[in-house]
């Protein structure tokens, strides 16, 4: 069996009376892209923290390549970060800044400012190594620091919501971006997020934090198809839940049942119900539909015929049978 | 139409809030200096003791050939950058202490605990030091007393003027991001490392703030000396001298032009450096 490059065991933190991290037990796979994805305050940075070494756990153990490491300081730890602000030193140019690691750790020079030069080709700034970090646009910031993490070539790269403070485009472009360069490198990424659409989007496996536990760890598919709990399936996509007796009147049974919006088409058949809203988005447009069974649905549908359904229309949803969502068991009806 | 006389309203406005400052500075402030400067450059006649308005270099001429005024020069710039220099070295740990260890209701007293000596009255301070340092004194019978001279007026000046110090580097600390900090350490910096690489650099300005406090509040000082510095002569003393018994106004200007003109110097040095522009 292989060594996983990080595994938590047990793992708690508390601030005062406030339990940040719950009891944590998590492998992550050796060259993973692995997403800590929650809502703020559900304790996925504080976990990163611990594994950077930022702060100590009140118990637990981390261990990194099957090294325990738990006591030891982020400096004798072989991973880096990257910072949500950046963290870039503001008084050092951009290639002090890249070289920074290896100067602390005595690589001559030579060879240190060659490696600098190739990490700032890899993010695509070669030409800026002389500039000022504040003379950088959030974006070029944000490659300085993963060039600043990367060239000293550690066994997991931990990020911190990075793409957190850019802007949507270059967000999306950020994404492709970072999951390239990680297939290059081939190391291990630990990525904290809110933004569930970019967990999904770029990671091998996904964890779900709610209040500082892991409320379900899979594939992005399995944490959306899936879904192990209400919240989860609220947290990663819209929810739709159908419970009680709403569960009794569509599904035909008791239990908490889900159908993601763009399974749910409006047609002539099904479970009855009023258009209250209707929500134009570009390609797709969003109606919410209050069922007569008393549950609140979210349709999408792709903008692609004329005719749509308005506001205080009487409509019917159906669905495929495969693609109710029994939540905490299999997809089931 | 409106708009131009509510344009003219507003001026007047402003010219009628900032006309009580600007006289201020203008008359009171600019306008002594000046009548300093320009005093300088006058004599005093050796027997009436009237102040003879006539444009001469003497007086420069006497502080840069006298030995008497070079020593008294050098000795001043000597416990000026001392008192900086024990300054800089005390406030770094307690401020770095305050601004990035103690928890927050700690800092709020050592805040507190570092203000209050500020409130009492500078002679009442500088006599309590001639008790603690007086032969027989509290301090002599616990480890011996350096006695009063040149070494009790830097320990004096330190104590007097190291809150100036502090505050100022507490400050540059408490806008420094923790983040730089766990930064240096996530590349493998260790404590000395990212002090001397991100803390330090980054404090120049503050650091630089805080001395100029210091270093100038030192230079000019007179009352210390008096108080524990035994015969010891600094700047602050010669142009009191020159005020009271000597009766030579003339003279006393010229000498307090030295450690204005230190200053100076020393605040071209800080900005000639580019310190100040690195952030």
């Amino acid at each position: 069996m292989r060594t996983p490059a990080i595994h938590l065991s047990g793992l708690r933190k508390s601030f005062g009376a406030v339990e940040a991290v719950a009891g944590i037990d998590l492998e992550i796979d050796d060259g993973e892209f692995f997403s800590m994805l929650g809502p703020s305050g559900s304790g996925k940075t504080t976990v990163l923290r611990l594994i950077a070494g930022f702060d100590r756990p009140t118990a637990g153990t981390v261990s990194l390549s099957g090294r325990e490491v738990t006591k030891l300081p982020p400096y004798e730890r072989d991973v880096n970060t990257v910072f949500q602000d950046y963290a870039l030193f503001p008084h050092l140019s951009v290639i002090e800044n890249v070289e920074y690691g290896l100067k602390v750790r005595k690589v001559p020079r030579k060879q240190r400012r060659e490696r600098a030069e190739q990490a700032l080709a890899a993010v695509r700034l070669a030409d800026f190594g002389a500039r000022r970090p504040r003379a950088m646009s959030g974006g070029q910031r944000q490659r300085v620091a993963l060039a600043r993490a990367l060239v000293n070539r550690p066994k997991v790269l931990l990020l911190d919501e990075p793409l957190g403070a850019l802007d949507l485009k270059l967000r999306e472009q950020m994404q492709v971006e970072l999951k390239q360069i990680q297939r290059d490198v081939g190391i291990t990424f630990v990525f904290v997020t809110h933004d569930q659409d970019e967990a999904l989007t770029m990671s091998d496996r996904v964890a779900v934090f709610e209040a500082g536990r892991i409320a379900q760890v899979g594939t992005p598919e399995e944490v959306y198809e899936r879904p192990a709990s209400p919240f989860v399936a609220g947290f990663v996509g819209t929810s739709n839940l159908l419970t009680g007796a709403a569960a009794r009147t569509v599904v035909g049974r008791d239990g908490t049942f889900s159908v993601r919006p763009e399974k749910i088409t409006i047609g002539a058949e099904g479970a009855p119900g009023t258009v209250s809203e209707v929500i134009y988005a570009g390609p797709v447009t969003r109606f919410v539909v209050d069922l007569d069974a008393g549950a609140r649905m979210v349709v999408v549908e792709q903008n692609r015929r004329a005719g749509k359904a308005q506001r205080g229309d009487r409509v019917q949803l159906t669905w495929q049978q495969e693609h109710v969502i029994e939540i905490g068991g299999d997809r089931a009806a | 139409m409106d708009d131009d006389q509510g344009l003219g309203r507003r001026r007047w406005q402003l010219a009628a809030l900032l006309s009580a400052p600007l006289l201020w500075l203008g008359v009171a402030y600019l306008g002594a200096l000046a009548v300093l400067f320009l005093s300088a450059f006058w004599t005093v006649n050796g027997f009436t003791g009237e102040v003879v308005r006539e444009f001469t270099l003497d007086n420069f001429r006497t502080i840069v050939t006298q030995e008497v005024y070079r020593n008294v020069t050098l000795r001043s710039l000597g416990v000026a950058i001392a008192v900086t220099v024990i300054c800089v070295v005390l406030a770094l740990p307690m401020a770095f202490y305050m601004a990035k260890v103690a928890s927050p209701r700690t800092r709020h007293w050592l805040v507190i605990a570092i203000l209050t000596p500020l409130w009492a009255s500078y002679l009442v301070k500088a006599y309590a030091w001639r008790v603690l340092l007086a032969n027989d004194g509290p301090l002599d019978s616990v480890i011996g007393t350096p006695g009063y001279g040149l070494f009790a007026v830097v320990i004096v000046l330190t104590y007097l003027w190291l809150p100036y110090m502090i505050l100022p580097i507490y400050a540059g600390l408490e806008r420094l991001p923790d983040s730089l900090l766990e930064a240096s350490a996530d590349l493998g910096g260790r404590a000395g490392r990212t002090f001397r690489g991100v803390v330090l650099p980054l404090l120049v300005p503050s650091i630089f703030a805080g001395s100029i406090f210091t270093f100038s509040l030192s230079l000019g000082d007179y009352i210390t000396v008096q108080i524990v510095g035994g015969k010891t002569q600094m700047l602050g003393n010669v142009v009191y001298a020159n005020v009271g018994a000597a009766n030579n106004l003339p003279f006393a200007a010229a000498i307090a032009c030295v450690p204005v003109v230190i200053m100076v110097i020393y605040l071209a040095a800080v900005r000639r450096s580019g310190a100040l522009e690195e952030l």
